[in-house]
């Protein structure tokens, strides 16, 4: 029983790490709340339905079309609603963040519109599929969801510390002044960097659809709160605070419903935010101060 | 030859005019040095040159190409890099990674090769090649923000206050690697506080205050001016 709830729990933990990351690298790089990851990634939970369910196309498929779509909305978030924000005299620090929330809303009337209003489920062949270890059951889609998850964590982490395009994501994420100075296009890494925070967030959808078996527009704004919280609690902009946050709040759900009350299960990740705002306010990775060091 | 050319350019933060019309040239191979006190416009005019900041108004050639308004990162490409005044080090990462972004732009088989003679000209670096640039001293992030300027193989070198906050063996081992950047080839382009020590190594120079060229001259006359060493001088150590 505690094995099991342990692998249930890492493997939404996995989900959580992953939709946190795509919350981390644009505020590392842009310094903003991007409030309409969440909706984002609801585009991508759907765009998996209409794929595996309605096309009747392989997993796969669903994840390339997931991606490719989650990624030109990001980029088109970018253009439309974040880059004619910057570097304008007068606008307020809170503007980008108030336009991403617009975005949010617009895209979940668009989802509405599009996939109506109800709960749509995730129906793949494999759903069902199981194995049995000792007195412990072990679903196919939880091994799916947790290798995907590693693949891509381990992927990106590479990606940030060993690629040249990743070295210049973070130096930009630092400081943009300095990264333009030694000969790094910002405004293309800013770009790069919504397009991949915003694919993550598309194969989070999918991942969700399978592991709830359950998508409807809404999804995104809870699922969009609980990413801040895991920001909140692993550091703003960092990378392994995210994925360690992301677990943290997945083994800390699961254990409540498991051993607690179901009821609780939605308040665990605010009250996680309660007290690490109150006991270590710049989360369990984050520095002090991002601006004492420049 | 020419390497720089800048022809009245004026610069504003908002409503605010820092540059009034600033012209001044770089003679390739040489180092030029501006001076004055705080507020004069001498970072800015270094801004506006590397492309940080835009000119209102004014021309700015290089190799008489026409370069106003270009990027940061264009401007590296054809051979101008900034050392910022305060060094801008990229401190959440390792020495051996701000060298590599040094050469972010380069994709020849020489970086790796580069970034060692480099760490030998530094030595302190290959020291703590490992460490996170931000835990360096100050001394130790001039050299590396020198050192990261030096690897993307600049025709024009802009340094800003390399000298603040350092103490004076520091300064002087500084001063010391600015005349051998020049000796290697590549022109510079000195902003300092500190006059002497910068006209001593410079070929030429000019004075600014509130945003004006108000003299230049060649730095050994530079040296010898009444007015500049009652100003920025002090009376003593002419």
């Amino acid at each position: 029983m505690l094995l099991e709830q342990l692998i249930n729990g890492i493997t939404l933990g996995s989900i959580y790490a992953i939709i946190a990351l795509g919350f981390t690298l644009v505020f590392g790089v842009l310094g903003i709340i991007n409030m309409a990851h969440g909706e984002i990634f609801m585009f991508g939970a759907f765009m998996g339905i209409i794929v595996t369910s309605t096309l009747k196309w392989p997993l796969w498929a669903a994840f390339l079309v997931a991606i490719a779509v989650t990624a030109i909305l990001g980029y088109m978030l970018e253009r439309f609603a974040l880059r004619p924000l910057r570097g304008k005299q007068g606008v307020s620090h809170l503007a980008p963040l108030i336009s991403t929330i617009g975005v949010s809303i617009l895209l979940e009337n668009i989802s509405h519109h599009l996939f109506g209003a109800g709960n749509h489920p995730f129906r793949n062949s494999f759903a069902e599929i199981n194995f049995q270890i000792g007195s412990i059951t072990v679903y196919l889609v939880q091994i799916i969801i947790f290798v995907i998850s590693i693949i891509l964590m381990m992927a990106l982490s590479y990606w940030l510390l060993r690629t040249k395009a990743g070295k210049a994501l973070r130096a930009t994420a630092e400081n943009l002044e300095t990264a333009s100075i030694l000969g790094v296009n910002t405004k293309k890494i800013i770009i790069l960097t919504v397009i991949i925070a915003s694919a993550m967030g598309g194969i989070a959808g999918i991942l969700v659809g399978m592991a709830f078996n359950s998508v409807n527009p809404q999804m995104g704004l809870s699922m969009g709160l609980k990413g801040l919280a895991i920001i909140i609690l692993g550091g703003m902009g960092n990378v392994k605070g995210a994925m360690a946050g992301g677990l943290i709040l997945g083994l800390s759900e699961t254990f409540v419903v498991a051993y607690g009350d179901s009821g609780y299960r939605d308040a665990i990740a605010f009250i996680i935010i309660i007290i690490i705002l109150l006991v270590r306010p710049q989360g369990i990775f984050g520095q002090k101060s991002a601006a004492e060091g420049r | 030859m020419k390497l720089l050319k800048v022809t009245g350019i004026e610069t504003f933060y908002d409503k605010i005019q820092a540059l009034k019309g600033i012209s001044l040239e770089v003679e390739q191979g040489k180092i030029v040095t501006i001076l004055g006190a705080n507020g004069a416009g001498k970072t800015t005019t270094m801004k506006t040159i590397a492309g940080l900041l835009k000119p209102k108004k004014g021309k700015i050639e290089f190799l008489g190409e026409d370069i106003t308004g270009l990027r940061p990162d264009q401007l590296l490409k054809k051979g101008i890099a900034l050392v910022p005044e305060g060094r801008a080090i990229l401190s959440s990462m390792t020495v051996y990674e701000n060298l590599e972004m040094g050469a972010y732009q380069r994709n020849d088989k020489e970086v790796e090769q580069d970034i060692e003679n480099v760490m030998k000209l530094f030595p302190i670096l290959k020291e703590r090649k490992t460490q996170l640039a931000g835990t360096l001293s100050g001394g130790q992030q001039q050299m590396l923000a020198i050192a990261r300027a030096i690897l993307s193989k600049p025709k024009l070198l802009l340094l800003d206050e390399p000298s603040m906050g350092l103490a004076p063996l520091i300064v002087t081992a500084i001063f010391k690697i600015i005349k051998e950047i020049k000796e290697s080839g590549t022109t510079v382009l000195l902003v300092e506080q500190n006059a002497k020590q910068a006209l001593k190594i410079a070929d030429y120079g000019y004075v600014l205050e509130t945003g004006k060229v108000i003299i230049s001259g060649n730095a050994e006359d530079l040296l010898e001016d009444s007015r500049i060493v009652e100003a920025y001088l002090g009376k003593k150590s002419s």
